[in-house]
Formats: structure tokens, C-alpha cells, sequence
């Protein structure tokens, strides 16, 4: 593998409060290639958005970064001051959220909000900025893009504004897009639209994608890897084909049974039984463990790091200590 | 846009009638002006004649109408208690309270609103709990006592500015203004701070609250994702997003301004509308009182209608209703 764009080494997230800190995220690490796209799945409060969150920079106070590294292209950016850290957002890192309705400011134009964020980043007069604007309004498929560019965002209909939302991710060209659930608020028949205008962008630009979501399908069209976040950790990573087909880590496992086959006679659909913890009342031992069918006495007892499973996905599981040595071992 | 400020006009008729039939009422019912007029000596028959002189004789609306129509004209009568018409009086006056209610709303904008950004940025910084407190001041001492509390520390002990009066005027066209002579804009600083003073607390606060409120939102985290500046961010998106509600505020508020300068103009013997309004009270000069009340009625009228049209040079989504033909 070549050099990666972005490497997260060992991130720590924790929440400082009143009954003693909330670790958030624990020991999470994963790298991304040039024009790669991870998807990252999980339930909800896994810590998806939260990695996305901690690589823009956005963590919501009083969350912080409380150990380990980000590195993009090689440089240290989790210990950047705010001044540098803003250059490199939308420059460097472009972020796509959730809900296009509350993304786009409602005084502005959509021209406008475009306009200002080039400008801010690209050495372009006013002008310059107003053709590129119309240009990616039209890349990202809207209509009549030269009269609708003084539209304001309350014009638009959900699919369209996050097509506005995201050429205002990509107009500054960055190397990386944090993607956090961009289609979990349109409507079904929209969403298909919307990935593969993304997945095609990132294609031509050459833009790498951390995809945030908990629809699989999505990912299984998307992604390159695939990594499955559960109770703040990384408990698989690996192609993704690989984790779809045949998950390593139980949880995996079940959040795939869980999908609905198409094209075969519906069975009745795997579940898995239980809830995801608490952050402040997460189980010793494997955070899954109190969930798992093979559980077995020492989940109960030590933290499995990622470590080979099968068909080289590193998963965090002790059924795979036998086959090989756990990586932080 | 015409049609709707024509629309907005039309719905302003009836409430100028409401206020100009109380006015009215007050003038008919109390107090007696031929009893007034006439003095202590006089017959059967110079009462009749004046009784028909002045109309009172005709039925309550037809009497009404004719004051409404005067009214428009700006005609009021004569004041009791000066003998002066009541229009001319008001004219003297107005200049003196519209300059100290301008100073003080500009004060209250171009102070709060600053303070009010800076506090919902920096919550926890030591000055903004220096201006929270400060704010919980303004809210809560009465205009009076904030006026004699400066007049006691600058007038009294320091002796920087005069406590009473407005120190020389310059007459322009009409229109007296202390805003030219050294002396003028002296005497305005401690009726404009007094005035202004609770307005000034207010917006901060509505504004904090707001720009708490907005910076919370998801398009704020957007444009922040986006590596905006942060004057951008805070200035452009932030604050542009909290004028609504601060728009109708020192809309209301700039009125009640006016129509409450009685105080701050007693406390200071300020020669405006509000002590005219003040000494008539004292002895009954009717005129001058429904005068007084027509103007203040037109007063919150007019900014209402000026808010709205704020309304919507900022908020583009309440443009796009009417533009359809809204229902």
C-alpha cells in the first residue's frame, strides 16, 4: 500500500463530566489510501460521527482529544492550533453532514455560501469564484444552474440541497471527503442518486471518502474497507467485500445477517439480542461479550486488540488469537 | 413590495381610529373647555353661542369626524394651559425627545450588541460575567434612580456634565438641534445613558441568548467545516441569523423609548414631548394629552411597519410566500 493520506493511530475521545470521564472512542486506528473510500459502520453512539467529528476537528466541547494521533499526508494535525486547523478544513478535509435542511445557512444564496468558501481557500477574485460556483452546481446535477445560483437554500428540495451541500464539501478541492450519514435524511429514491454522484466525484477528483453510515447497502456499493465500530472501538476492519461476505468478528457477523437478502426467499432475519452498552457502563473485557453467541470465558476477562482473522480482515476478537499474534501485543 | 406596504397602511387605519376615538372621548368627557374657555363671569347666552361656536352641540360623531379631520391635518386646538396651539407646541418639542431617543437607541444598538456577541462567544470569560452582572444592573434599577445616580456622580461630585437642560441649541429650519454646540452634545450624554441604559441590557442579553442559541446550529458547524474564518462565521453566518428577533425588539423598543422618555426628561427638566406631556397631565390640558397620544399611536405604527419591511430585507424565506401570492 502506498503511502496513506490519512492515518489515525490510537485516538482516544473522552468526555469529561460531572461522574467522572466518558471514554468515547478508545484506541482507534485506521488509515485511508489516496482515492480510497472506508466506509464505517456501526449502531448508533458506536462512535462513527464521533472518529469523523475528531478528524475535522469538531469534536462538541467538552469532548476532546485525550491521546493518539492524526496524521494527514504524514503531519500531525490533532495538535494543530484552531487558526491552523481552519486553513486545513474544507482546503484539505471537506465534511458532508447529515441533514441536508440544516447544513446550508438560510440568509445566504446558495452562490454565496459556494463563493465565499472558494474564496477563502483558493486564490480567486470574486468573479472567478462566481463561474467555478455555477461549474460545480452543474457537476453536482442541478438544473439550470446560472439562474439558480442566486436561489437561497429554502428553494431546493432536500435531494437538491444536499447536492448543494455537497459541492460546498468539494469546491476547495480537498484530498479527503468525512462523509457522516450524507444520505440517512433524503428519501429512499433520492439516496441511490446521491452516492453515486459522490462516489463518481470522488472518482474523478481523485478524493479519498470516509463514509459515515449504518446502511450497509451503501457501503457495499461504495466502499473500498470497511470498518465496524462498536462501543467506541474498531472491533473489524478489512476489504470490503471480505467483511460483507464473511464477517470475522461476531458483531460484524450479525450486523450483516441482519441486512435482508434480495433475490432470495426471505427467511425470517437474524437479530442481535440486547443493546449496545453505555459508555458508563461498558462490560470488562470484550465490550460485546454480554451479546455475543461464542462468547467464551476470556472475552470476560481481557480486551481483544485487532488482531488476523479471516481472509486478512483484522478483527478484535479472541477467537482469532490462536491463528497469529495480536498486533499491539 | 408596494402592495404590501398599502396593505400594511390599510391595517393601520383602523388602529388610528381606535386610539383617535379615545383621544377624543378624553377630549368630550373630561373636564369642561367651555367652562374652561369662559372663566368665572358669563350668561346663558354667550355659553349657547359658544357651545355652538366650537360645535358641541352637534352629535357625538359628527363631532368626531370633525376631529378626526383636523387631527389629520394636525390640528389640535389650543393647548388650556398655554394658549398656544397644541401642533406648534408639539413641533417645539419634538426635536429635543426624537434626538435623546436616537442617541439612546444607538447607544443600546452599538454597545449591546457587541457586548451580546462577545458574551455568547466567550460564555466563561471573566468579562463576560463582568457584563452579565453589569446587564442584571441595567435590568433591574429604575430609570429615575440610574438618571439621579449619574447626576449625583458627574454632575454633583465630578462636575463633568450638566445634570439638567439641554445647553445650547442651533436652530435649523425649524428644527432645534443640540447636536451641533459643545454644550448641546454634553447635556445629551447623561439623558441618552439614563434612557438607554435598560434597551442597551436587554438587546445584550436577547442577543447572547440568540447567538447561543444559532451557534448550536448545524450550518454554523457547517461553515465552520468548511474553514470559514471565524469573523466570518461569528459575524456573517451567526449574527446575521439572530437580527429577527432583535429587529422586533428594539422596534418595540424604540418606541416605547419615545413614548417613556417622560422619566429620564423629567429627571433631567429635558425640554421634549414627555415633560409637555407631564405638566399638561398636572393640570388637565386635554388637547395636548390626545395629542400626545394620536403621536405616539402613529409613533408604533410607523416602526411596526419598518420592522416588517426589516423582516424581510433579511429573512429571504418570508419573501418567497408573498412572492407566490401567499394565502
Amino acid at each position: 500500500m502506498t503511502v496513506p493520506l490519512l492515518e489515525v493511530r490510537n485516538l482516544r475521545v473522552e468526555f469529561p463530566t460531572r461522574r467522572g470521564t466518558l471514554v468515547a472512542l478508545d484506541d482507534v486506528s485506521f488509515s485511508i489510501a489516496p482515492g480510497e473510500v472506508l466506509g464505517v459502520v456501526g449502531e448508533s453512539g458506536a462512535g462513527k460521527s464521533m472518529t469523523g467529528a475528531a478528524i475535522i476537528g469538531l469534536l462538541e466541547p467538552p469532548g476532546r482529544i485525550a491521546g493518539g494521533q492524526i496524521l494527514l499526508n504524514g503531519r500531525r494535525i490533532d495538535n494543530l492550533p484552531y487558526s491552523e486547523l481552519r486553513k486545513l478544513r474544507g482546503r484539505e478535509i471537506g465534511a458532508i453532514f447529515q441533514d441536508p435542511l440544516t447544513t446550508l445557512n438560510p440568509l445566504y444564496t446558495v452562490g454565496a455560501q459556494l463563493i465565499e468558501t472558494m474564496v477563502t481557500h483558493l486564490p480567486l477574485n470574486p468573479a472567478q469564484a462566481r463561474a467555478k460556483a455555477i461549474e460545480w452546481l452543474e457537476l453536482v446535477g442541478i438544473p439550470a444552474a446560472s439562474q439558480r445560483i442566486d436561489s437561497y437554500p429554502h428553494e431546493f428540495s432536500g435531494g437538491m440541497r444536499q447536492r448543494v451541500v455537497i459541492a460546498l464539501a468539494l469546491c476547495a478541492e480537498p484530498k479527503l471527503i468525512v462523509a457522516d450519514e450524507p444520505t440517512t435524511a433524503l428519501d429512499v429514491s433520492i439516496q441511490a442518486q446521491v452516492i453515486s454522484l459522490l462516489k463518481s466525484l470522488a472518482r474523478d477528483k481523485g478524493t479519498s471518502m470516509m463514509l459515515v453510515t449504518h446502511d450497509m447497502g451503501v457501503i457495499a456499493e461504495t466502499a473500498d474497507r470497511v470498518a465496524v465500530m462498536y462501543a467506541g472501538r474498531i472491533v473489524e476492519i478489512g476489504a470490503v467485500r471480505n467483511v460483507v461476505q464473511q464477517a470475522s468478528h461476531p458483531y460484524s457477523a450479525g450486523l450483516m445477517g441482519s441486512i435482508p437478502p434480495v433475490g432470495r426467499r426471505l427467511e425470517r432475519l437474524q437479530q442481535i439480542d440486547g443493546s449496545m452498552p453505555r459508555l458508563s457502563s461498558i462490560p470488562p473485557g470484550c465490550a460485546y461479550n454480554p451479546r455475543c453467541p461464542k462468547v467464551f470465558d476470556r472475552c470476560r476477562v481481557d480486551r481483544p486488540e485487532l488482531m488476523p482473522a479471516k481472509d486478512g480482515n483484522l478483527a478484535a476478537c479472541w477467537l482469532y488469537a490462536e491463528q497469529g499474534v495480536p498486533r499491539h501485543a | 413590495m408596494f402592495a404590501f406596504i398599502i396593505s400594511r397602511l390599510l391595517q393601520a387605519l383602523p388602529v388610528m381610529l381606535t386610539v383617535a376615538l379615545l383621544s377624543f372621548a378624553m377630549f368630550a368627557y373630561v373636564g369642561d373647555p367651555v367652562a374652561i374657555m369662559l372663566g368665572q363671569d358669563y350668561t346663558i347666552a354667550q355659553r349657547d353661542q359658544l357651545v355652538a361656536d366650537l360645535g358641541l352641540d352637534q352629535p357625538f360623531f359628527v363631532q368626531f369626524m370633525k376631529f378626526v379631520v383636523n387631527a389629520a391635518q394636525g390640528e389640535f386646538g389650543l393647548s388650556y394651559r398655554l394658549s398656544r396651539p397644541v401642533a406648534q407646541l408639539i413641533v417645539e418639542r419634538a426635536p429635543a425627545t426624537l434626538e435623546l431617543a436616537l442617541c439612546a437607541a444607538i447607544l443600546a444598538l452599538a454597545v449591546g450588541v457587541p457586548m451580546g456577541v462577545y458574551t455568547g462567544l466567550y460564555r466563561n470569560s471573566w468579562l463576560s460575567r463582568f457584563f452579565l452582572t453589569f446587564s442584571l444592573i441595567g435590568v433591574s434599577l429604575p430609570t429615575f434612580l440610574i438618571g439621579i445616580l449619574l447626576i449625583l456622580t458627574f454632575s454633583v461630585w465630578l462636575g463633568w456634565l450638566p445634570s439638567f437642560g439641554r445647553g445650547d441649541t442651533v436652530n435649523i429650519g425649524g428644527w432645534s438641534t443640540g447636536l451641533l454646540t459643545w454644550s448641546g452634545l454634553k447635556a445629551l450624554i447623561l439623558p441618552s445613558i439614563t434612557l438607554g441604559l435598560f434597551q442597551l441590557t436587554l438587546i445584550m442579553r436577547l442577543v447572547r441568548a440568540e447567538m447561543m442559541e444559532v451557534l448550536r446550529t448545524d450550518y454554523i458547524k457547517f461553515a465552520r467545516a468548511r474553514g470559514l474564518t471565524n469573523r466570518a462565521v461569528h459575524f456573517g453566518h451567526a449574527l446575521k441569523n439572530t437580527l429577527v428577533p432583535v429587529i422586533t425588539i428594539t422596534g418595540l423598543q424604540l418606541g416605547a423609548i419615545i413614548a417613556f422618555a417622560i422619566v429620564t426628561e423629567t429627571v433631567f427638566q429635558w425640554p421634549g414631548m414627555g415633560l409637555l406631556f407631564i405638566q399638561s397631565v398636572a393640570v388637565a390640558d386635554i388637547p395636548v394629552m390626545s395629542a400626545y397620544l394620536l403621536l405616539i399611536a402613529l409613533m408604533f405604527v410607523t416602526i411596526n411597519l419598518i420592522v416588517d419591511l426589516l423582516y424581510y430585507a433579511v429573512d429571504p424565506r418570508l419573501r418567497i410566500g408573498r412572492g407566490k401570492g401567499a394565502h
